[in-house]
């Protein structure tokens, strides 16, 4: 992390319990890159998450207020905090697994209520916490903890799943690609409503190391080579786009 | 010489479950119980039975009480947190009648706590847990091989008393490897008639938990108290070391007994004349042994992972005119046997007049 960026984080804070090579640590850092680009007061802010190495991200290391909470529950105890004092920004940071399996119901209830929260959910497509179990992201075919022949069922598409629950402004980008991360986490942050970003971020530890997907670096090379923006996606041949993952914004609150 | 395997004790639950015929396990995961979990997806696939990597603790429990329901020999396992998760739906299985196996690794409590063994959840398990008026059968194992056997027993009493059978363990012993002999495979499962299965050829079943008249009600919960005495009268299960000449009687379940018996060790190579008594089932509860025990002893010592849950049912058992002791860890720190010696001593050097 730049070094400009340290004054976010909690005095004290040396060392993160990251994995080396661990894209949720590329994440804190651009999450902290568009508070400051915005120019947001960390006193006025308030950062709720569950349980999952994603939840750790803000809690205990960002310098403000921040509310950990059960795993599973986070909207529920964010929705909470937030109307119990709205003038707080509230931002809900956490794993694939807290938000959509076992928080999945109170995902898309708070998509519904379109209560005014912005939601950064990291998809690692495991539960890297607990060793790497396999979670409702996780591609079909892919080798984890729990399917050792190859996980059988299809994953959620999160966006299209909130955007249909009712949330405003919905966006999936990967840590492979900062720039419009950061942008998006932005306007997310400027979005009144229920904003939610899916950012891909690869787990090397346990994900990568079962599916043979290589050291961090090439992890991060082969997600890059996946990525294909929606204006570009729209071009390409459903052939074309096998194995892609398609990136961008899909609601920006004004369709 | 039957042949023993090195297994840690979640993987030796696991096997345990499908030698007694488990047909269908779901689960999700939680720290320090993942191994049994894992073992299970890859061996219930195996032997052509159903695994389910569950989306929560509320769907495991609730696919449990689907199955039981089905007439399965069914299994959950889980830690802590999503054991107090489950409890809405162990309420229910209670009132409904259904055989099921549901396995808890204790972890340090309460909250989040951390993935350290410990014993917090003894009043949640055994006294209940969820709402209501019922209790559940819970088998503490103190070895490997009693994760196995335990967990054998478990699936049969379930069935015999058409209960939820609660296997209570923890971190510690979950992780622990150890010598197992393995035991030869269940093969015939009991009949369940009341099981909803489709009602050819015989009258419709009703499974639920409720009547809304209370006057209706209560004859049906008299029924299952009425169950619970006779789970008490017959299932009482423990071990005793050292009883005989014991001047001091250490009470301790599960991990906690295994410090509590190199303490005996130790105690007993410093000429002190202590025993252990090792409730193997936490309910029922060996009130009659200890009180008996009560009538030739005055010094109890109990040894626990948790701040003092297990002794009340021990000072329950010996009378409040008997010395009490304890000697604890909680939030997830193991209890060292030196911790249980220390207490042992003092007990011994000084003797409260009576
Ligand atoms: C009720 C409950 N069940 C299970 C757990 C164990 N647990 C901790 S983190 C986690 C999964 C985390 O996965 P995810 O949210 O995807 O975060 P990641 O670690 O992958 O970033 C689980 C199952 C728990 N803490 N509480
Ligand atoms: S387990 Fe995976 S997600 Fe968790 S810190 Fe390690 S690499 Fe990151
Ligand atoms: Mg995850």
């Amino acid at each position: 992390m730049v070094r400009e960026l340290e004054k976010y984080l909690r005095p004290g804070i040396g060392v993160t319990t990251y994995c080396p090579g661990c894209g949720e640590a590329i994440l804190m850092g651009l999450i902290l890159r568009a508070i400051d680009e915005l120019g947001l007061n960390m006193d006025d802010m308030l950062f709720v998450s569950g349980i999952g190495c994603a939840a750790w991200i803000p809690s205990p290391y960002f310098n403000a207020d921040t509310l950990h909470t059960l795993h599973g529950r986070t909207i529920a105890f964010a929705t909470g905090a937030k109307l119990a004092n709205p003038k707080l920004k509230v931002m809900v940071i956490s794993g694939d697994g807290d938000l959509a399996d076992i928080g999945g119901n109170h995902l898309i209830h708070g998509a519904r209520r379109n209560i005014d929260l912005t939601v950064i959910c990291a998809n690692n497509m495991n539960y890297g916490m607990t060793g790497g179990q396999v979670c409702s992201t996780t591609p079909v075919g892919a080798v984890t903890m729990t399917t050792h022949q190859g996980n059988p069922f299809p994953p959620f598409d999160l966006c299209r799943l909130v955007r249909a629950a009712g949330a405003v402004y919905v966006a999936r980008y990967a840590v492979t690609q900062p720039l419009p991360l950061i942008r998006s986490i932005k306007k997310a942050l400027q979005t009144e409503g229920f904003s939610f970003i899916e950012a891909l971020t690869p787990c090397p530890v346990q994900f990568g190391r079962r599916n043979k997907l290589g050291k961090p670096a090439e992890m991060l090379k082969s997600l890059m080579a996946r990525c294909v923006m929606k204006e570009r996606a729209e071009k390409l041949s459903p052939e074309e786009l096998k194995d892609k993952i398609i990136t961008g914004e899909f609601t920006d609150g004004r369709d | 010489m039957p042949k023993k395997i090195l297994m840690a004790g979640n993987i030796a639950i696991a096997e345990g479950a499908i030698l007694a015929g488990c047909q269908a396990y779901f689960g999700y995961p939680i720290t320090p119980q993942n191994e049994l979990l894992e073992h299970m997806a890859k061996r219930m696939p195996e032997e052509g039975r159903v695994f389910v990597q569950t989306e929560s603790e509320l769907a495991a429990i609730s696919m449990l009480y689907g199955a039981a329901a089905a007439g399965c020999r069914a299994m959950t396992s889980t830690s802590s947190p999503g054991f107090s998760l489950q409890q809405e739906g162990i309420s229910y299985m209670a009132g409904a009648e259904l055989p099921a196996v549901l396995v808890n690794v204790m972890r340090g409590g309460p909250g989040l706590g951390n993935i350290g063994g410990a014993q917090g959840d003894y009043f949640q398990a055994t006294k209940g847990g969820g709402h209501g008026d019922y209790r559940l059968i819970n088998l503490a194992p103190a070895s490997a091989q009693e994760m196995m056997d335990l967990t054998m027993l478990a699936f049969e009493l379930a069935d015999k008393y058409r209960n939820p059978v609660v296997l209570l363990t923890d971190g510690f012993l979950g992780q622990a490897m150890e010598p197992v002999i393995i035991r030869q495979p269940v093969t015939e499962l009991p009949d369940k008639p009341w099981a909803i299965t489709g009602a050819a050829g015989r009258p419709k079943n009703v499974i639920n938990s409720f009547e809304m008249e209370p006057a209706n009600f209560q004859p049906r919960v008299s029924l299952l108290l009425q169950k619970f005495e006779r789970i008490k009268q017959n299932e009482v299960r423990y071990q005793g070391i050292h009883l005989d000449d014991a001047s001091l009687v250490i009470v301790a379940y599960g991990s906690a007994s295994r410090s509590a018996l190199t303490a005996l060790k130790m105690a007993r190579q410093k000429g002190l004349r202590v025993g252990l008594l090792r409730p193997i089932t936490l309910f029922p509860f060996p009130y009659q042994i200890l009180a008996d025990l009560a009538q030739k002893v005055s010094d109890f010592l109990v040894a626990e992972l948790s701040s003092g849950q297990f002794i009340e049912d021990v000072k329950l058992a010996v009378g409040l005119d008997k010395r009490v002791e304890l000697a604890s860890q909680y939030g997830g720190v193991p209890l060292a046997p030196e911790t249980i010696l220390e207490t042992i001593e003092r007990m011994s050097k000084v003797t409260i007049g009576r």
